[in-house]
């Protein structure tokens, strides 16, 4: 039972660390936003488990916090990078994307 | 008046929940007080905001929507062994489709239910609310099943609304 | 056995279950995530992760709860990734899609090992 939840959090760990692979491989913005919301996804596994594996119970809401910080700052960083500064580089993106041809309505 | 009370009801379990039931016994007061002020504080700021109504407490389809979600688990399944199937091969093939799903004749909330539904199951992402459908990305062609669609629409509007209307 | 015993060991049997499986849908998501070709197919691989195993994992740890309070913070916390996953994954998407960032809808197929060295995909 305890080997399990000892491996549970070496598979979050290990998947976090995937999401940060992919945090600084993401070829455009959005992979990264997407791969920073997963990883807040696991970071709250691994604390829940790691609240089950040490048996102290304030882990969880440190984990309820999180999952409602993970939520707000995805939202927070979309719509900085949709109304801010960065409008010009993601409309030449888009420029470049846009080559790539129609979708099917 | 239904909604408030609602509203403080839930609020109070919540403050329960977290804070644990020895709050109750009175020899914390400190932290009870915090409890009861925030409580009405919370209360007192939504009514100033108006926005106490059937759509921000959801009371009155509780059990339409609990026996929704029900429903939704199973297709959540089905789509999660579907999606493992594709990730899990060896070599990757997938075909994605970019589709409209028409959602008409709609209440906010059975828009927001079914737009919601559809991004839950993995497969399929709600991409773009554009009048009376939504631009749906799936992960690949055996997901674009308007079939589906339609009977998660309806499904939804039934949860949602709480009376049945015509298929998607 | 006794009865209590019985019950524990199926509580026990449950939670394993439920955890293994939701450890291999939380892998299976993050290895989606690096190997799928497109922002857009990857994000029905950080989706698997988000609800069924998440919630299968949370549910293990309900099992093995020792109180009432634990369970029903766990059951919070379900319920609120629940709730947020399919809002977040929403904005990213429409964020990409209102940025102009077009879906790569061609046909990903197995590369055959004679033209490995050619553009994947084709229209």
């Amino acid at each position: 039972m305890t080997f399990l939840t000892f491996l549970v959090a070496i598979g979050m760990a290990v998947a976090m660390a995937t999401m940060l692979a992919r945090l600084f491989a993401g070829p455009t913005l959005y992979d990264r936003v997407l791969a920073a919301n997963s990883f807040g996804t696991k970071t709250v596994l691994f604390l829940l488990v790691f609240s089950a594996l040490v048996g102290r119970q304030d882990a969880i809401d440190i984990a309820l916090l999180y999952a409602l910080i993970n939520f707000v700052a995805t939202i927070a960083i979309l719509k900085f990078f949709r109304y801010r500064s960065l409008e010009i580089a993601l409309a030449q993106m888009s420029l470049r994307k846009a080559l790539d041809g129609e979708y099917e309505k | 008046m239904f909604y408030g009370i609602s509203l403080t009801a839930i609020l109070v379990a919540l403050w329960l929940t977290l804070s644990g039931p020895f709050t109750l016994s009175g020899n914390y007061p400190i932290v009870m007080g915090l409890g009861v002020i925030s409580i009405i504080v919370t209360v007192a700021l939504t009514y100033r905001m108006r926005i106490v109504d059937r759509e921000t407490v959801p009371v009155g389809p509780a059990v339409p929507l609990f026996a929704y979600w029900g429903w939704l688990g199973g297709e959540i399944v089905k789509a999660n062994l579907a999606v493992l199937r594709l990730i899990m091969k060896p070599e990757i093939e997938v075909e994605p489709r970019l589709v409209r799903v028409s959602a008409e004749h709609r209440s906010e909330l059975g828009l927001c239910v079914f737009a919601n539904s559809i991004t839950l199951t993995p497969g399929t992402v709600t991409v773009d609310v554009e009048g009376d459908g939504f631009l749906v990305h799936a992960l690949d062609n055996s997901f674009t099943d308007p079939a589906g669609f339609a009977e998660m629409g309806a499904r939804s509007d039934t949860a949602s609304d709480g009376k049945k209307t015509g298929a998607g | 056995m006794s009865a209590a015993e019985i019950f524990q060991h199926a509580r026990d049997a449950f939670s394993i279950g439920a955890m293994a499986v939701g450890l291999v849908f939380v892998i299976a998501g993050a290895i989606g995530v690096m190997r799928l070709p497109d922002f857009y197919t990857r994000m029905h691989a950080a989706g698997v992760t988000d609800t069924l195993g998440a919630e299968l994992i949370i549910v293990g740890l309900m099992a093995q709860a020792g109180d009432w309070q634990t369970a029903a913070k766990l059951a919070l916390v379900g319920l609120l990734l629940f709730l947020t996953s399919p809002t977040a994954t929403h904005a990213i998407a429409n964020a990409a899609h209102r940025a102009g960032q077009k879906p790569d809808l061609s046909h990903f197929k197995p590369k055959h090992p004679a033209d490995a060295g050619s553009s994947e995909g084709q229209k």
